[in-house]
């Protein structure tokens, strides 16, 4: 029987604040659970602390809520553990790149098969509006007693740099690019990194609904706002590293990087980068432990009537005098 | 006639002490010993200090004496520090090149030690270098044996017509330890074995190292036969394993169904995990081979994190560490307790605060170890006393972790970590495997954390069908969503408090405390100390005093009724511990109300050797001990 979009919900009052972007996100990983026919129980969000760390509730799937800065490591120790798990991470931008950045580049090297979205709304909702990573030097959201005196962190050249295979940036209010993009990453062979844009409206008064439609952009022909949001996948850009050569590999990794400098009056959506030519951490793995994806330790039996099955004996002969 | 022989070598760090060592432990055991071998080195990866003590005897040893019988020093330095360690009738083995050095000269001194060795020789009114020392050993009644290294290294490579051989100084490790034992005419096939076992998988090195040894045994044997000591054979005995200590925590994971391990590189735990990792393929009876991950993390916080998400799957997850990365995981653990999630930390203690004394003993972090992390919540503390103890425990721990459904903090310790003992071979059927509530099959409603009147719900794991859960920091319903409501917040809380009951009353009494001996007199101690507390009270028994000892595993909860039951009747209570502040005997005093009648405490850094325990003890009997007495031996 087909699992239908409720079946992804709970009955958890959701307690974000009217207008949150964080609702698009989590709207957009139910219809993706719901488009790849996910079962329940082989579906896992782990979440971080801040607003966005409440996601996990909300979703009927497991639903581990974990601590601040450390959402990756419980979840690629998850995957790691249990392979068969579709495993999404999420958390916000201060989360992952400021007291998680550590555990971010990590995650990036380590290339496990799962997915780690962020929440990017450049302030710290649930503490009441501070500046986070994303905010840029000299910006000053509404509850900043002083513009903002720290550079931002490029979240996309980040993990282009630490290694993630499957770079993209989605903006919470166009659900349906966002789900098409979870889509994307969650089928991604590798670790796959999403930056949401997602405006705070209670914190943050500069990047606004109104500010990413470009309102204050009209154009003088139409008379309409020029939005500032674009897909790249309309400008015909091709994120896949198609072969293995240091030319193409280079030539993809520059695009990237370069595109993800692009930021004001224009902001380039979709995916940036994608290689599955590097290993993921599985065949890392298989490579040492050949049977690992058909016998994973969450899969292996430990014991009968309460003894081990475990032989140790080649190794005690060893040490044996 | 009784036999216990204590051999000493040392030589700056890299230069092959270890190997050395290893090999004259397992050429011990082979002749039929028991052997107690000790490492202690700087934190330094070439050129300081470092040394190894391995003793034999032909009755159980669970410690070091105090100096030792023989020596082989690589270097000035070695014999400036040990030099006079060495007793009467003993023999020294050293490289000729370093006779003429000075005290100003050995640049690895560290200043407050060569200002100490400075006045000693003032006092002596002797100059300050090796030959000063040799005199004094002489005089000690010490035999005293020169030979250049280099040139038995020249003369095999010309035996072999192997020139270049004349340069391969790693053939020094081999050549102190045939030397030693020509001097002390011990028979020759056990190490010539020994070298084959150490080097199985060259078989050019091994050809090489055998002659080597046979040459440097018969040059030995033959300048220096008038050495009166000698090592026979004692007859091999059967099912002995050489283990060194870091093996039976990893033994114990293997065999218990530890699949899961994460850890960041830190002296002195990083050991086991890089052996877990050398035996990751697993063999199985009547099952396809299973596997261990192990993963090597960005930091302990990460190593934490990772085993717990792993132990979320249902898979039996461990971390390894040290004091520094503990302090790293504390927020983890309470993650972990809130979440009811099985997790063991192995924790080799060294000496802190902060990096401390990072390649020395100490037993400083119990009380971190039972307070780490803010908030309450229920946790296990247990402590090994020795290797073998470690190997049986962990398989304990991890059954506390899954029957109770908390995190498990086992604490072991550098001297356990880098001591090398022999032992009768680990029998895998003693540890039984028990995985408490942990389902493997869900029909209808699941609520993870579902009030029980145990306190321990039903625990499904990630991947099973119906099993859906969910986990939060935060305070959390049945169901594990977030709940800050006041009645469902004592709900919770008395649920996860009852497991202290719980764990006092379903560990079996043997498993919480382990008493020797009668306890009129009575010793109490945790951990590692064990091993010279034993030795030491076997001694006494010896001189016709009977001492108690009680070895305190389960320290947190606290296993008040039962210690206190056992020290009723106890006149002395006598703390011994390596640590500065008496920290099993602050536990005392909060849950007996009792504060011991002496502490014998230790925190240089060197584990305690059981002559010092003997010493302090004998002021104790003989009512002349201060209330606390502090060792100090040892280099």
């Amino acid at each position: 029987m087909a699992t239908k979009l409720g079946d992804y919900k709970t009955q958890v009052h959701n307690d974000w604040c009217p207008g949150c972007g964080d609702f698009g996100i989590v709207n957009a990983i139910q219809m993706s659970l719901t488009e790849m026919q996910i079962p329940r129980h082989k579906a896992a969000i782990f979440s971080g602390i801040g607003c966005s760390g409440k996601t996990s509730h909300f979703i009927n799937v497991y639903g581990v809520h974990t601590l601040h800065g450390r959402v990756l490591t419980f979840a690629q120790g998850a995957k790691i553990a249990n392979p068969e798990m579709t495993v999404v991470a999420v958390g916000g931008d201060g989360d992952g790149l400021g007291i998680g950045a550590g555990h971010f580049v990590a995650a990036g090297r380590r290339n496990v098969n799962m997915t780690y979205i962020i929440f990017d709304n450049a302030v710290y909702g649930l503490t009441k509006g501070q500046a986070s990573p994303t905010l840029k030097l000299g910006e000053q959201t509404k509850s900043l007693a002083n513009p903002n005196s720290n550079y931002n962190v490029n979240p996309i050249a980040l993990a282009i740099s630490s290694g993630f295979t499957f770079v993209a940036r989605s903006y919470s209010y166009d659900v349906r690019q966002l789900k098409n993009v979870i889509t994307a990453a969650i089928k991604h062979k590798g670790l796959s990194f999403i930056d949401v844009l997602q405006p705070c409206p209670t914190y943050n008064d500069l990047y606004t609904r109104d500010w990413f439609a470009g309102i204050d952009q009209i154009n003088e022909d139409t008379k309409k706002p020029t939005p500032r949001i674009y897909n790249l996948a309309d400008t015909g850009y091709d994120p896949v590293v198609h072969y293995s050569t240091n030319t193409e590999l280079n030539e993809k990794l520059t695009q990237a990087l370069g595109k993800s400098l692009e930021w004001g009056d224009k902001i380039p959506t979709g995916i940036f980068y994608k290689n599955e030519l590097i290993t993921p951490y599985t065949k890392r793995i298989t490579d040492k432990i050949p049977n690992y994806l058909e016998n994973p330790a969450a899969k292996q039996k430990i014991s009968k009537n309460g003894k081990s099955i475990t032989d140790i004996s080649k190794i005690l002969d060893s040490l044996e005098i | 006639m009784d036999f216990d022989y204590s051999w000493l070598i040392g030589g700056p760090q890299g230069s092959g002490v270890d190997t050395a060592a290893n090999i004259f432990s397992r050429v011990g055991a082979k002749l039929g010993y028991h052997v107690f071998g000790k490492r202690e080195y700087h934190s330094n990866i070439k050129g300081l200090h470092s040394y190894f003590v391995v003793r034999l005897s032909d009755k159980k040893i669970r410690s070091n004496i105090n100096g030792a019988d023989i020596m082989v020093a690589y270097d000035a330095e070695t014999l400036v520090r040990h030099g006079l360690e060495i007793s009467k009738g003993g023999a020294i083995i050293y490289d000729s090149s370093i006779i003429n050095t000075t005290v100003d000269e050995i640049l690895t001194l560290e200043e407050t030690y060569k200002s100490r060795l400075l006045k000693f020789f003032d006092s002596k009114k002797m100059e300050p270098n090796v030959s000063s020392i040799i005199d004094l050993a002489r005089k000690n009644g010490v035999k005293v044996y020169s030979v250049s290294f280099r040139d038995v290294l020249a003369n095999i490579a010309n035996e072999l017509n192997k020139p270049e051989l004349s340069r391969m100084v790693r053939l020094f490790n081999v050549l102190g330890v045939s030397f030693s034992l020509g001097v002390l005419k011990a028979p020759i096939e056990p190490l010539l074995e020994t070298i084959e076992d150490t080097f199985s998988k060259k078989p050019s090195i091994v050809d090489l190292n055998k002659r080597a040894a046979n040459f440097s045994y018969n040059y030995a044997s033959a300048k220096f036969s008038d050495f009166q000591d000698s090592i026979s054979d004692n007859g091999k005995s059967k099912n002995i394993l050489l283990v060194q200590g870091h093996q039976g925590s990893a033994l114990g994971k293997m065999v218990c169904g530890c699949r899961f391990q994460s850890y960041y590189p830190i002296t002195p735990a990083s050991d086991e995990s890089e052996f877990l990792e050398t035996h990751e393929i697993l063999q199985v009876k009547e099952d396809r081979p299973g596997s261990t991950s192990i993963i090597q993390t960005e930091d302990e916080i990460s190593a934490i994190g990772m085993a717990v998400g792993a132990s979320l799957t249902g898979v039996r997850s461990a971390t390894s560490t040290s004091g520094p990365g503990f302090s790293l995981m504390a927020e983890m653990l309470g993650w972990a307790g809130i979440n009811e999630t099985p997790v063991v930390i192995t924790l080799f203690q060294r000496s802190g605060p902060s990096t401390g004394l990072p390649t020395r003993h100490g037993q400083d972090d119990l009380l971190f170890a039972i307070n780490a992390g803010h908030g309450e919540f229920p946790r296990i503390v247990y402590a090994s006393g020795d290797v073998e103890d470690s190997f049986y425990d962990t398989g304990k721990c991890f059954n506390f972790a899954d029957i109770f459904q908390v995190p498990v903090i086992h604490i072991l310790d550098k001297f356990i970590a880098s001591s090398v003992v022999t032992c009768k071979r680990f029998d895998p059927d003693l540890i039984s495997i028990d995985r408490g509530k942990l389902l493997e099959k869900i029909d209808g409603d699941y609520k993870r954390f579902a009030l029980s009147p145990d306190g321990i719900s039903p625990r499904s794991k990630l991947g099973l069908e119906n099993g859906v859960f969910w986990n939060t920091g935060d305070e959390s319903d049945e169901y594990g969503h977030i709940s800050e409501d006041p009645v469902n917040r004592i709900q919770m809380m008395d649920k996860r408090q009852t497991k202290i009951e719980q764990i006092l009353s379903l560990i079996p009494k043997e498993d919480q405390a382990v008493a020797y001996g009668k306890l009129d007199i009575c010793i109490i101690s945790w951990g590692s100390p064990k091993g010279p507390i034993l030795d030491a009270i076997e001694m006494h028994k010896k001189d016709g005093h009977e001492i108690g000892f009680i070895d305190i595993k389960l320290l947190h909860p606290f296993p008040t009724d039962y210690i206190k039951s056992m020290l009723k009747g106890s006149s002395i209570v006598i703390d011994i511990e390596a640590n500065m502040t008496g920290q099993l005997a602050s536990l005392i005093k909060e849950n007996l109300l009792r504060d011991p009648d002496y502490y014998i405490l230790k925190y240089t850094g060197r584990p305690m050797t059981c002559i010092e325990i003997f010493d302090s003890l004998n002021k104790i009997l003989e009512k002349k001990a201060e209330k606390k007495q502090v060792l100090t031996y040892g280099d």
